[in-house]
């Protein structure tokens, strides 16, 4: 790992004189800080986009008053919570309820890391990159499930069990996209999947299939980010927000912040593999660096806002009926996709440019 | 099979209880469920009321027949101007007291736009119960035009206290007739809306049909009734079978559904605001000249006897009894509400269902609960 030059290593080691060794952990704690900022970041910011989209859909203003068009409402509100006292059930596993929303936090920052914000900024470009995020982002459900059931009530043990079959089975859809994906990309590194949509992006070049892939993955994301219509976890109206009814304060707000920035991650995912990640329109900024960021961003807002735009017009769907959506609908579309997707690939059917 | 049964015989399950409410999200108020729950599914209901019992039937006993109609308001607050009209309509029955068409009239387009907003209100919070947020804010930009008429002509936007034994306490504002016309184009052309956003939802159409079916017998069984018991196909709208006010006058239709299920109730509802706007057109224009209050004695006895009067309220058939020794207070006073016996049937509906169809159904019945408790 210390032979990846980066630019914070060779300012370290050429410029402040420090040994290699010294470097790269300064460089680590540097990055892991930075990516903690962006966490905050990202979190405050789409918790006020979305109040300002639902404000959007439902004739409201939104937060407006503190900063720049309400920006700094949401980091009023995190202060708040900051400030707030931690109380619990009295007879909740203390251990199991006080480490569940770490669980959730780490993977989600662990999911961040690979995220390919542009061509120089990913923090951590390995070969099973998009590999990685599944199966980080499927050990988040054990901190929902633990909070569940350490909270030592009712209402958020159902949460916790419903959060439980829920992704489960929608991890499997999210997981047969990506193969659907992969069969054309052929590669599983998420700085080379974007490398190949220069010939055009993915959504085109695998036309048909993709395109259900898009829809199937936008589902099953919105069912694992746990949001209308698939947020039976919280469920306000039937369980009063099921697993984290029983935290309140900074641990609350860990949960809160995480389920926006996990938000983040599928919308980011979903552009790395169908819209072409950091590349811009027409390659109008190709090859300039750190413009990619930008497009990034841009894309990846635009796929939260159709999140945004699910929740403030769907109701939410039963149990049952959600399982029926995954079991019997989707993972059959999905094989049969996988199919026809190889058959695009293998006849040398894909359009590119 | 076999799994099955092995699974069954290694693995103990048992019913658990779970405590809904009195502080819930979707028990609309402090109303009190105790399920017991399989799983998800449910078992049993059952509910325990009285958590915002004030007495109200027996405060009247020790006030006068003037002095009820205030605290008629607090009933079912959404129906605030028809708990009130019954009081009025039956005190003026029970001493001869004739009022005139202008009274009649003004009364029924208040209760017409009461059951608007009431519906309008149901409606929101439908969409909300089935995790819809917005349609609580579609609700709240039509109702609030309607709210704005109440404010200009009583003087308060929900408990309007506007009837009086003998009229009205205050003659429509000037603006009274030109609102409601804004108000009625406004609405007729927002009401498709609501089928846009909610009813032709595919989401909410596999969770509303076929869910909690009572049929007719059940129904009548039950003493179910407004929208609830016609959606079962029972018709019961006291504005036809016993017209009262002016509903003598105006064309309208009884909608009646016969499925009995989750979204025949919704749909009851909705047709019945079209209804309502069709009662208010007619009336906006031919509101008849005269006084808004006749002359009344100072002080109101009833003569010995037993009264009723029922009225449809936005939920349902109110019934007011009074048993009256000829003082001047009512001996007894009941208020059959229409919450409570609608209320019954959320078992029977609610059998083998899931939480989250307890909360549909529960919603469908659109039950106000100081109107349970009084």
């Amino acid at each position: 790992m210390t032979a990846n030059k980066t630019i914070i290593t060779d300012f370290l080691i050429d410029v402040a004189g420090l040994t290699p060794d010294i470097a790269f952990w300064v460089e680590m704690v540097t990055v892991a800080a930075i990516y903690l900022g962006v966490f905050a970041i990202l979190g405050l910011f789409l918790v006020w986009m979305e109040r300002r989209v639902a404000g959007f859909f439902q004739f409201r203003l939104g937060p407006n008053r503190r900063g720049p068009m309400g920006l700094f409402q949401t980091v009023a509100d995190a202060l708040k919570l900051v400030s707030k006292e931690l109380t619990g059930n009295a007879t909740a596993d203390k251990f199991l309820y006080t480490v569940a929303p770490y669980f959730v936090i780490v993977t989600s920052l662990m999911s961040l890391a690979v995220i390919p914000f542009s061509a120089e900024l990913q923090a951590f470009d390995i070969n099973i990159g998009i590999f990685f995020i599944t199966a980080v982002s499927s050990v988040a459900v054990i901190g929902i499930f633990l909070a569940g059931w350490a909270s030592n009530n009712k209402y958020s043990l159902i949460g916790g069990m419903r959060s439980g079959i829920q992704m489960i089975s929608y991890e499997l859809s999210i997981g047969m996209v990506i193969v659907t994906m992969t069969v054309l990309t052929g590669t599983l590194q998420l700085s080379e999947i974007v490398e190949i949509q220069k010939n055009g992006w993915l959504i085109m070049q695998g036309h048909i299939p993709a395109i259900i892939g898009f829809m199937i993955f936008m589902i099953a994301g919105t069912a694992e980010a746990n949001r209308t219509p698939f947020d039976l976890v919280e469920a306000e109206s039937e369980l009063g927000a099921g697993f984290h009814s029983e935290y309140s304060g900074m641990n609350f707000a860990y949960y809160f912040l995480a389920e926006f920035v996990n938000m983040f991650i599928i919308s980011a995912m979903a552009v790395v593999l169908f819209f072409g990640g950091w590349l811009s329109p027409f390659g109008i900024t190709d090859g300039i660096p750190y413009v990619g960021a930008f497009w990034f961003v841009l894309k990846t807002l635009g796929v939260i806002f159709l999140m945004m735009w699910f929740r403030w017009t769907f109701p939410r769907f039963r149990i049952d009926q959600l399982l029926t959506l995954e079991w019997k609908y989707l993972i059959p579309i999905n094989m049969v996709n996988i199919v026809i997707m190889a058959l695009i690939v293998w006849l040398g059917l894909t359009i590119s440019f | 099979m076999e799994n099955q049964q092995f699974l069954a015989d290694k693995i103990r399950t048992q019913e658990y209880k779970l405590n809904m409410g009195p502080q819930h999200p979707a028990t609309h108020g402090v109303m009190r469920m105790v399920l017991s729950l399989d799983g998800e599914e449910i078992k049993y209901i059952e509910p325990v009321l009285g958590y915002i019992h004030r007495g109200i039937e027996k405060m009247c006993e020790s006030i006068s027949y003037k002095q009820t109609i205030h605290l008629s308001d607090r009933l079912d607050y959404l129906s605030s101007h028809m708990n009130n009209e019954a009081i009025a309509l039956l005190v003026e029955k029970g001493t001869g007291i004739e009022v005139n068409d202008r009274i009649k009239v003004i009364r029924t387009m208040m209760s017409e736009l009461t059951r608007l907003a009431s519906h309008q209100l149901w409606w929101g919070v439908m969409g909300m119960d089935t995790g819809a947020l917005t349609s609580f804010m579609f609700a709240f930009r039509d109702r609030e035009l309607i709210n704005d008429i109440f404010e200009e002509t009583c003087g308060s936007r929900l408990t309007m206290n506007y009837n009086v034994i003998g009229g009205l306490r205050y003659d429509i504002h000037e603006n009274f007739v030109k609102r409601v016309k804004e108000f009625i184009t406004h609405f007729k052309a927002k009401l498709p809306e609501y089928d846009r956003l909610l009813s032709n939802n595919i989401i909410f159409r596999k969770r509303t049909e076929g869910l909690g079916i009572i049929s007719k017998e059940d129904a009548i069984a039950y003493g179910m009734n407004g929208p609830t018991g016609r959606a079962s196909g029972y018709a019961c709208d006291i504005r036809k079978r016993l017209p009262y006010s002016a509903y003598d006058r105006v064309e309208f239709k009884e909608i009646i559904a016969t499925e009995g299920d989750a979204f025949a109730r919704y749909k009851v509802r909705i047709l019945e605001m079209w209804e309502s706007l069709h009662i208010l057109e007619q009336l906006v224009d031919n509101i008849p000249e005269g006084e808004h209050k006749v002359k009344t004695k100072a002080v109101i006895k009833l003569p010995k006897g037993e009264y009723l009067q029922r009225v449809e309220s936005a939920r349902g058939d109110l019934g007011i009894y009074v048993n009256s020794d000829g003082g001047k207070n009512p001996y007894r006073m009941k208020f059959r509400s229409p919450s409570f016996a609608n209320m019954h049937a959320l078992n029977k509906m609610s059998e083998n269902t899931k939480i989250g169809d307890l909360v549909v159904n529960f919603s469908t019945i659109d039950v106000v609960v100081p109107d349970i408790d009084r």
